[in-house]
């Protein structure tokens, strides 16, 4: 029997008959998903989530990093994603590795994330005013702002207020800022001698107890297991949800959603349990919470004489406009040691390049790895040798290692879509999703920019490049983005600046699948953000 | 360099073993005390283990180390003491090491020299093995003897700094050390 197997026996969970009176059902229960349910319960709403995958023990952290450090496993076996549940297709220009940057559970992709939280630009809610690239969204950075301060509180925001570049704050970080790293001066130095200017980077990780975890204590092993649980997940709020009376079903995977006869509002999600039953969770309102793939797949599986191309599609918009952040890796060595992999996660990086004058390139940001260069502890491992041969190819390969990444920014394209493949099913018969990802033109040059400023800083800094990736071959930066656009017509988009479906009454979606751009910045703060104005707009609607 | 409990300890956590101060106590009453017939052949199965994984120790560890004997005893009674599974797998890997060591030595693996053993894992091309906890024989003692023990010496500080580093990843000690340019 498996941990996870064990964990849900015994998590009390076990009773999955749907509630007889629900408020809100919300599908999903990453970080979205536990910020509105736990939104809605504090205020007195009966909420239910559904999640389709399990429920992760704390305990078993600190094995799922051994797991993560051995060669054995492979990185979707840490949180245990693969297999029938999770197949998928992928078809796009470029491979699109999905099941290395979701995971499925209660706390969803956050239990694997490196917790960056910048706010999005107020140029990145504006790109075709601005640039006339893409479309605005229909809400500015000033409509977002009061709840970025929200979600910084309810996550735990460790930051600094030395970035010139960040978009205006009203308060101070929940925490202080962790301080740049020993292998941060080498590239900074080199920074300043090209007048880049660097600063610390936003985290949602504890540089000092809060909300009741402990303090960051540096396993090294943030992406993908935080044992000491410094670094905020999403099951943070789905537990202070059901502390506040929600009820969160795990291994329960969304089939479909019926609406009513008139198809104006959804009645029920039809769910699985692990048994193969199907039961219906009726409620007065549905949040989807399943982020941008699963999210546009659950609406077109759920394809009705009324809404023939899927629910929510009459714009056609439901999948399209799939998104990610592109990133783009130099790496090198330099003379002197650097001590990577002290702690698993970045301390410094510039944001100089984010707000550009022309339209293309666009935006991107630089920030320095404290984890460049393999681990130890993998080499050791991964090497086959024993004895004093593996001090010796170990000493060889870790020490002196430098790397910078970039997450560059990519425009919303029709054809780069999420769509259904009919040719293979899931554990439960149901097409998989077919990720078709594509990076246009401008994320291509807007990438061919970022290298080069990557390469300038390590040549400043004496560094032999050892390795990069190539403008029309980035790496996914695991932000799936855009594949329910939101939009003030309903004839191109899908939700409304409430969140809600333009074609259902009683449906809102609180994921990166409702942004209409995706600049650069990583995105989980403003998914959060977006989540608990989702939850103040279905509040209203109660 | 001496290995110690304090290392062994510092390499359990990183192994997910909680609490390996009070492992070690119920290991150290358990060697001593009479058993039943069951418990007698769970211990011994307990010591093959240990016994193995001791005599491989000179073979896998840097010369630097001068004595890891009690070190691995402690690593690896805490590492099998609460899991069945991990037990299970090492016990396995053990009996398929010896079949080895039997066919080229005529005797199980910890009773070979360490210049014996290093042979044999040699001759049987374990450098070039993946590991693999539900592979071939040798994948196997590839997984749960040679990198089992691997990663116990590496994601120990006291290992950590044989390659350049005290806080080697999986030990919570990083936000102590990462500002700083000294070990």
């Amino acid at each position: 029997m498996s941990a996870t197997d064990q964990e849900s026996e015994t998590n009390g969970s076990a009773n999955r008959e749907p509630s007889d009176r629900a408020d809100v059902c919300v599908v999903g229960a990453g970080p979205a998903g536990g910020i509105v349910a736990h939104s809605l319960a504090e205020r007195g709403h009966d909420v239910v989530v559904l999640e389709a995958g399990p429920r992760f023990s704390f305990e078993e952290r600190i094995r799922r990093m051994e797991r993560h450090q051995r060669p054995a496993f492979d990185q979707a076996d840490v949180w245990e994603m693969g297999g029938e549940r999770d197949a998928f297709s992928s078809s796009g220009d470029l491979n699109y590795p999905l099941n290395d940057v979701r995971v499925k559970g209660v706390g969803g992709t956050t239990l694997h994330w490196i917790g960056y939280t910048p706010r999005f630009h107020e140029k990145d809610f504006e790109m075709d005013s601005r640039y006339g690239l893409a479309d605005d969204w229909p809400i500015a950075y000033e409509d977002v702002r009061p709840y970025y301060a929200a979600a910084e509180r309810e996550m735990g925001v460790a930051g600094g207020e030395d970035n010139p570049f960040a978009p205006p704050r009203e308060e101070s970080f929940p925490m202080d800022a962790f301080p740049a790293s020993h292998s941060d001066a080498t590239l900074s130095t080199a920074c300043e001698e090209l007048g880049i200017e660097t600063h610390s980077i936003p985290q949602a990780r504890n540089s000092e107890a809060y909300d009741d975890r402990s303090q960051c204590v540096g396993y090294g092993t943030c992406h993908p297991v935080c044992p000491s649980g410094a670094k905020y997940s999403g099951d943070v709020h789905v537990r202070k949800a059901e502390e506040a009376g929600a009820r969160v079903l795990d291994r329960v995977p969304v089939q479909r959603l019926e609406h009513d006869d008139a198809g104006e509002r959804v009645e029920a999600a039809v769910y699985a349990t692990p048994d193969g039953t199907e039961h219906r969770q009726e409620a007065r309102q549905f949040v989807l919470a399943g982020g941008a793939v699963e999210t546009p797949r659950l609406l077109l599986l759920s394809e009705s004489e009324q809404h023939p191309d899927g629910l929510a599609n009459s714009s056609g918009a439901v999948g399209r406009y799939f998104m990610d952040h592109l990133l783009h890796m130099t790496m090198g060595v330099v003379s002197e040691e650097t001590r990577q992999h002290q702690v698993g996660f970045s301390t410094a990086a510039t944001h100089q390049f984010y707000d550009h004058e022309e339209s293309t390139p666009g935006s991107f940001f630089v920030a320095f790895l404290n984890y460049a260069g393999p681990s130890p502890v993998e080499l050791a491992l991964e090497n086959g040798a024993w004895g004093d041969d593996v001090v010796d190819a170990v000493s060889r390969e870790y020490g002196t290692h430098v790397g910078t990444e970039a997450l560059v920014e990519q425009l919303p394209d029709a054809e780069s879509r999420i769509t259904l493949d009919t040719s293979r099913t899931d554990d439960h018969g149901n097409p998989v999703p077919d990720v078709a990802w594509s990076i246009g033109d401008h994320g291509v040059r807007t990438g061919e920019r970022a290298l080069e400023v990557q390469r300038e800083i390590m040549d400043e800094a004496g560094a032999r490049i050892t390795w990069s990736t190539s403008p029309r071959q980035p790496l996914s930066g695991s932000h799936p983005m855009g594949t329910t656009r939101m939009g003030a017509d309903p004839e191109t988009s899908v939700v409304d600046e409430r969140l809600r479906t333009h074609d259902l009454d009683n449906l809102s979606i609180a994921s990166s699948s409702v942004f209409t751009t995706g600049g650069a910045m990583n995105p989980t703060l403003t998914i959060a953000a977006l989540s608990l104005k989702a939850a103040d707009h279905v509040d209203e609607d109660l | 360099m001496e290995l110690t409990r304090r290392d062994a300890i510092a390499a359990l956590a990183a192994a997910g073993v909680a609490g390996g101060g009070a492992v070690l106590v119920a290991s150290d009453r358990d060697r001593g005390s009479e058993s039943n017939d069951d418990e007698g052949a769970t211990n011994d199965a307990h010591e093959d283990i240990v016994e193995t994984a001791t005599a491989l120790a000179p073979v896998l560890y840097p010369s630097e180390v001068d004595d890891a004997a009690e070190f691995v005893r402690t690593y690896v009674t805490g590492r099998i003491e609460n899991d069945d599974d991990h037990r299970t797998g090492m016990a396995d890997a053990v009996a398929a090491l010896d079949a080895h060591a039997s066919e080229e030595f005529e005797s199980n693996f910890r009773e070979l020299s360490p210049e014996q053993g290093d042979r044999l894992l040699t001759d049987v091309g374990l450098d070039r093995v993946r590991p693999d906890p539900a592979g071939s024989d040798l994948e196997r003692i590839r997984f749960y003897l040679v990198n089992e023990l691997l990663y116990a010496l590496f994601s120990s500080p006291t290992g950590g700094e044989l390659v350049g580093t005290e806080n080697p990843p999986g030990h919570p000690g990083g936000l102590e050390s990462y500002q700083g340019a000294q070990r």
